[in-house]
């Protein structure tokens, strides 16, 4: 889904507001909130697809205002509701007030054509693909031409692993694109690298 | 995000602790005994997630060099030999060398990945809403305003963690540092510098 999670290349953000050594946590109540969705997955409840795809489909104003722990505590509460451990309203009985949760989700996609696999230093154009449910490829690279320069183990394809949808474990490449390809003129020079799951690319001729 | 269903004082939203409360009593009465389990992963997170252990695995790079050589070759498979493991869905660690001529930089556009067992949990700003736009599109000016400027001949490489591959950033030794031991150096490594936002 095109939702505004997807910030790569977003114009507008200012200055990172970095310190040095910056904490990881700030309060005993993300800590928990951390373990609790960690926990959660290590139980088989959901699987770290489904929890993103949840976080993903958070309200848009939720979404950019809420701190990092309440985005995962959000998913987390979704997917509890979600899988039927409690209803919302319980939820809220639970929490002494509203609990903002995220937005319904649509069905998934599986990867059908087994499709040959790339080597370091082939080139690869992504998709032109606009999907609907959960996909892991940054907006900024669609219909992008880059390079492999990595090739990762067969990982679960996303698309499908946060839909319960049934599909083959697909690897991801590392493939190189140059700024100036993806924002031409309006960009640092650089190379940014994206790892790109087989199915979200072409070879390209 | 208000329920029309519920009694008129429960329709403020909870406060964030009370929220917290209230998932983990949902999964306590689903049998999973979250209570009992959590502080066990509360430990986890700020004890044994610390850059610390990365840095461990940078000091060792930096004296060793067949051990350097296994790393930037198979990340996971090295890591392990100095007892540091990876979650399962973390299939593969790609290390990715510093030189005076290449600057590498990692962050993750959609949302938080990070290689957390072993460089620790990332700070907010690495989540945040200006990292996660502007890296990938103008590393060269965010490194600038996080105090790091780098020489206009020095390519910069910056790695998106998209999938469940994770990154590392094996920083340069500081100049001064030849000959010093692993303890000494892993105590100058720090979090930023494998994130490749600093330079040591």
């Amino acid at each position: 889904m095109d939702g505004v999670h997807d910030l790569g290349g977003r114009q507008g953000f200012g200055r990172v507001r970095y310190t040095i050594d910056a904490p990881a946590f700030h309060a005993a109540w993300e800590v928990r909130a951390n373990s609790l969705y960690g926990y959660a997955v290590r139980s088989g409840l959901f699987n770290m697809d489904e929890y993103r795809y949840a976080i993903e489909r958070m309200e848009p104003r939720h979404y950019l205002t809420a701190p990092y722990y309440e985005r995962s505590l959000t998913a987390l509460a979704t997917l509890c509701v979600e899988k039927g451990l409690v209803t919302r309203e319980g939820l809220e009985q639970r929490a002494g007030g509203a609990f903002p949760l995220s937005g319904r989700g649509v069905p998934g996609r599986t990867n059908e054509a087994v499709d040959a696999p790339f080597a370091v230093g082939d080139r690869v154009r992504v998709r032109d693909d606009h999907v609907p449910g959960h996909v892991r490829m940054p907006g900024y690279i669609r219909g992008k031409r880059g390079v492999v320069v990595g090739v990762s183990p067969a990982y679960p394809f996303p698309d499908a692993h946060a839909h319960g949808v049934a599909a083959r474990d697909e690897p991801t490449y590392d493939v190189r694109f140059r700024t100036q390809d993806l924002w031409p003129d309006s960009s640092d020079p650089a190379l940014v690298h994206v790892a790109v799951f087989r199915s979200y690319l072409t070879r390209d001729e | 995000m208000n329920s029309p269903t519920l009694p008129p004082g429960l329709h403020r939203t909870a406060s964030i602790e009370d929220r917290v409360r209230a998932v983990q009593a949902v999964l306590d009465d689903h049998g999973l005994d979250a209570s009992t389990h959590a502080p066990e992963l509360d430990r986890a997170a700020q004890e044994d997630w610390v850059p610390r252990n990365g840095a461990r695995v940078v000091a060792r790079a930096w004296t060793d060099p067949a051990f350097r050589a296994r790393l930037l070759a198979d990340g996971r498979s090295a890591v392990a030999e100095l007892g540091l493991s990876m979650p399962k869905h973390h299939r593969h660690l790609v290390v990715l060398e510093n030189t005076p001529q290449v600057h590498n930089v990692i962050c993750c556009s959609l949302c938080s990945c990070t290689a957390f067992t072993i460089i620790g949990l990332p700070p907010d700003w690495y989540k945040d809403l200006e990292y996660r736009s502007r890296v990938v599109r103008e590393s060269r000016t965010v490194l600038k305003e996080m105090g790091l400027e780098l020489p206009p001949d020095v390519e910069i490489r910056v790695w998106d963690t998209t999938a469940d591959t994770r990154y590392m950033v094996l920083p340069m030794q500081p100049a001064g540092s030849a000959g010093w031991s692993e303890e000494r150096l892993a105590a100058v490594v720090t979090r930023d510098s494998m994130i490749g936002v600093a330079r040591l």
